[in-house]
């Protein structure tokens, strides 16, 4: 803890944060900065509930190091709403019911998200190879590629980004 | 929540009705409380456990407050029951809320596990609403609007003491109105909701714990001192227990780490072993899933059978991995302790903990945040008691919070199972005998469905070399594997349709009906186009629910299996909330899905081989079927659980259809552990 605070960028706030930088995202998004959205679910890479977007692209953020963003924008699930609006991926899951313990969803969420900003338009096969990195124990699939084909309608209807 | 601040100073459940705070914490108005029920005997139906009743306030803002002991860890009876209680009172669902397995304030509850949310929570709830609607409407309307209890209830403090609910519905819920719709809480989409392993309260520790290298293993002796030699750590060592707590979960580990422990492992079988030592070591004495039954003369049975089949079915060991791993945190205010844990047994757990540090019931509080899922296993406090005798020794909350490798290694797995059959059917169609022996599976579902001349069951209880407890359904996949395999390898022997001879002998309508449902809707008399495609039918009785699943399957040349489309029909009594219980349906298939293809606990003596999710793989997008669920209302029976039913025709509908597409018989799940499909073998002995 000798190290002198860096800025981390998450969510468009500029966060001193004293963790060392070979720490872990995830644990520095949780345990320092209090952004318990995102998820520990395996520590291995391997589920997908620790997905952030690191300069717009989705990794798992118990793979990266703080010292590897560097002043890089991170955005977690904290971040995907607007001014207080829900944005259409997050509006999609809860009309569609996208969940069940919902302990999945954050990573889901971040992740489909960085989907459509790249592909507006995905097709079911496209949108669940993009998700195959995130587990849903509760089975939940079919529901959450119907959830990113309503996210891709709403947000074409509205002009949003997703 | 509203609850935070209060604490009584005994669990409600354990104070007299007339003592309890309500009015304290939630202000004047009218409560119902309704009495719980002790055990019932076993009978028609099933299992009757006791339960601890229900209680509802109605405050002068018009807000319901209502209480069960049961826990929502994902699948949807918070939203179901609070459905149930608006419809009752004639409020809109907005202005319910429920506060479910918190142990100072909710009534007592056994556990949410075996299907029994609905069974239990829904009458004494419903009968606690309806008993509210009436007394308000005796009172004179000072509104003119029937919905607006809050001012018919002002300066109230009555509290209406009801016997207990009888099983089953009290009558006919009013129609549902677009105002009974449960909208999902927004947080699950915001990153606001905090589960166990989210809550930090001031001054939280992180702790943990040392863990035995393999099952059973003994502590031999143990040096704490290197790491009682760092600075901020605490160590604990009392009961056989040893762990550390400090600031940072990294200092934690190193602290850990510097601890140096002797351990003697047990004897315990491998995996080329295990079969012989499941069939060679029996568990002794009483165990509530013991079970025996037999009836009918099974030798005149044999003699009347046209065809015969002997096969073992097994099932390995498979582990529920939710996503959350185990987590709590625990608090000492003085001599009282308080613990969110995510569990599915608060007042067990409750008790486990007690019990664990040698202090009264009355002390301990256990409150259930929102839990990342558990499907069975999550039981009892094993890691509120680590939480809370490193937070004693601490003087400070400590959070433990169990790594993937730990809920792996240190929850529980589905038991291994192994499930001998012999059955036999006459010329003409009709079953015979029917033999039924699983051991150490588990006696759910082990009852069979189909009628025959005469039966044995048995449910032989093991002493299993890994730790084993309850999961998803219980045995009712093992069992349900097992015989509706049998009953498809009998329809083959007899050259009858799969459907038709199930059909033949049956005599549950109920089940029937699904059956035929099932065949109909998966077009089961068209023939499925396509090279190497097949179809295979499997149903099921249980928890007072029915279900059929068809599964359509396809076998590349290269032996390569997909499994295209899984239409499952269901049917659970009346149906409360048709959406969640979809949910669970289509969940209950996936999850089907992973223990019937490749989920498997590989195992050395008394140590998991793989426990990490990249060595056990878990369903992933690329493996969804195309998934048709259809709901069967029955508006006039009671709501039976739904949670786990639509679980267990999933695997041996799969094993059918690969059948039907391939030509193998496959009698173990995971039926594809390398992900091919074996070639049949050669000559006359393959299928026709």
């Amino acid at each position: 803890m000798a190290d002198p605070p860096r800025i981390l960028r998450v969510n468009g706030d500029r966060r001193p944060v004293r963790s060392a930088p070979g720490r872990p995202l995830l644990e520095v998004l949780r345990e320092e900065l209090d952004l318990t959205g995102t998820k520990y679910g395996c520590g291995e890479g391997e589920c997908g509930a620790c997905t952030v977007l690191v300069a717009g692209l989705p990794v798992r953020s118990c793979q990266v190091r703080l010292g590897e963003v560097g002043d890089r924008d991170v955005t977690t699930v904290e971040g995907l709403a607007r001014d207080g609006a829900l944005s259409p991926v997050q509006r999609a899951f809860l009309e569609v019911g996208a969940f069940q313990c919902g302990f999945c969803t954050p990573g889901m969420l971040v992740a489909a998200t960085a989907l459509l900003r790249a592909h507006p338009s995905p097709s079911r096969a496209e949108a669940a190879d993009a998700l195959e990195g995130n587990l849903c124990r509760c089975g939940g699939y079919g529901r959450i590629l119907a959830a990113v084909a309503r996210a891709a309608e709403l947000a074409r209807e509205e002009g949003r980004e997703p | 929540m509203i609850v935070d601040d209060y604490r009584p100073p005994r669990p409600w459940d354990r104070t007299p009705v007339r003592e309890r705070g309500y009015f304290d914490l939630l202000g004047p108005g009218v409560v119902a409380v309704v009495a719980g029920r002790p055990a019932a005997p076993p009978g028609a139906g099933g299992w009757h456990p006791p339960t601890g009743g229900a209680w509802i306030h109605v405050g002068e803002e018009g807000i319901v407050t209502a209480f069960t002991g049961k826990v929502e860890v994902g699948q949807g009876t918070h939203a179901a029951l609070i459905r149930a209680v608006a419809l009752d009172l004639g409020v809109p669902a907005r202005s319910v809320r429920l506060v479910m397995g918190d142990t100072d304030l909710c009534p007592w509850d056994l556990g949410t596990f075996g299907s029994r949310s609905m069974p239990d929570a829904l009458p004494p709830l419903r009968a606690a609403a309806r008993a509210l609607r009436e007394e308000i409407d005796r009172r004179p309307g000072r509104s003119d609007r029937p919905s607006d209890l809050g001012a018919r209830v002002r300066g109230l403090r009555t509290i209406l003491e009801l016997p207990p609910a009888a099983e089953g519905e009290p009558a006919p819920p009013p129609p549902p109105g677009p105002a009974a719709t449960v909208a999902d809480d927004p947080t699950v989409v915001t990153g606001a909701r905090r589960y166990g392993s989210d809550l930090r309260p001031d001054g939280v520790l992180e702790g943990r714990v040392l863990r035995a290298p393999t099952y059973g293993a003994r502590l031999d002796s143990v040096d704490t001192a290197p790491a009682r030699a760092l600075p901020g750590v605490v160590v604990v060592e009392e009961d056989g227990f040893v762990g550390v707590a400090a600031d940072d979960r990294r200092d934690a580990a190193a602290a850990l780490e510097a601890i140096r422990a002797r351990w003697t492992a047990v004897p315990a079988p491998d995996e080329a072993g295990i079969e012989e030592y499941l069939r060679t070591h029996p568990l002794d004495g009483d165990h509530w899933d013991a079970a025996a039954e037999a009836d009918g003369d099974l030798p005149a049975a044999w003699d009347r059978s046209a065809v015969r089949l002997t096969a073992t079915y097994r099932t390995d060991y498979i582990a529920h991995v939710p996503l959350e791993p185990r987590a709590a945190v625990a608090r000492w205010d003085g001599n009282r302790l308080s613990v969110w844990l995510g569990t599915q047994t608060p007042f067990r757990a409750r008790d486990d903990v007690a019990r664990g540090l040698g202090i009264p019931v009355d002390d301990v509080r256990i409150r259930v945040p929102p839990t990342g899922a558990g499907f069975g296993g999550k039981h009892g406090g094993a890691v509120a008691l680590e939480a809370a005798r490193l937070a004693r020794a601490a003087g400070r909350p400590v959070r433990v919070r169990y790594s993937r490798e730990e809920e792996f290694r240190f929850g529980y797995l589905r038991p291994l199972s192994l499930v001998d059959v012999r059955a036999g059917a006459d010329a003409a169609g009709a079953l015979t005998a029917w033999e039924f022996e699983n051991v150490n599976g588990g006696a759910a579902a082990l009852g069979s469905p189909y009628r025959s001349r005469a039966h044995r069951l048995e449910n032989r209880l093991a002493r299993s070399p890994l730790p084993q407890g309850s999961y998803r359904s219980l045995a009712a996949v093992a069992n349900n594997f097992a015989r509706e395999g049998a009953i498809d390898e009998l329809a083959v022997l007899l050259g009858r349709d799969p459907v038709a001879f199930r059909a033949a002998n049956l005599d549950d309508l109920r089940l029937r009906r699904v059956l035929e449902t099932a065949a109909a809707r998966a077009g089961w008399d068209r023939p499925l186009g396509g090279d190497g495609r097949g179809r295979g039918i499997a149903i099921g009785r249980e928890k007072d629910g029915r279900i059929a699943t068809v599964a359509e399957v396809t076998v590349a040349p290269d032996r390569r299996v997909r499994v295209d489309r899984i239409v499952t029909v269901f049917e659970a009594g009346r149906v409360v909330d048709p959406d969640r219980l979809a949910r669970q349906v289509e969940g209950a298939t996936v999850m089907g899905l992973g223990g019937a293809l490749f989920e498997s606990i590989a195992f050395d003596p008394g140590a998991i081989r793989n426990p990490h999710l990249a060595r056990y793989r878990v369903p992933r997008f690329s493996d969804l079927p195309e998934i048709v669920v259809e709901l069967l209302d029955l508006p006039d029976q009671a709501p039976a659980g739904g949670g786990e039913t639509p679980i267990i025709a999933v695997a041996p509908a799969i094993a059918n259809a690969l059948y039907a597409a391939g030509g193998v018989r496959l009698r173990r799940l995971p039926l594809l552990p390398t992900g091919r499909l074996p070639r049949p073998p050669a000559g006359p002995s393959g299928p026709g």
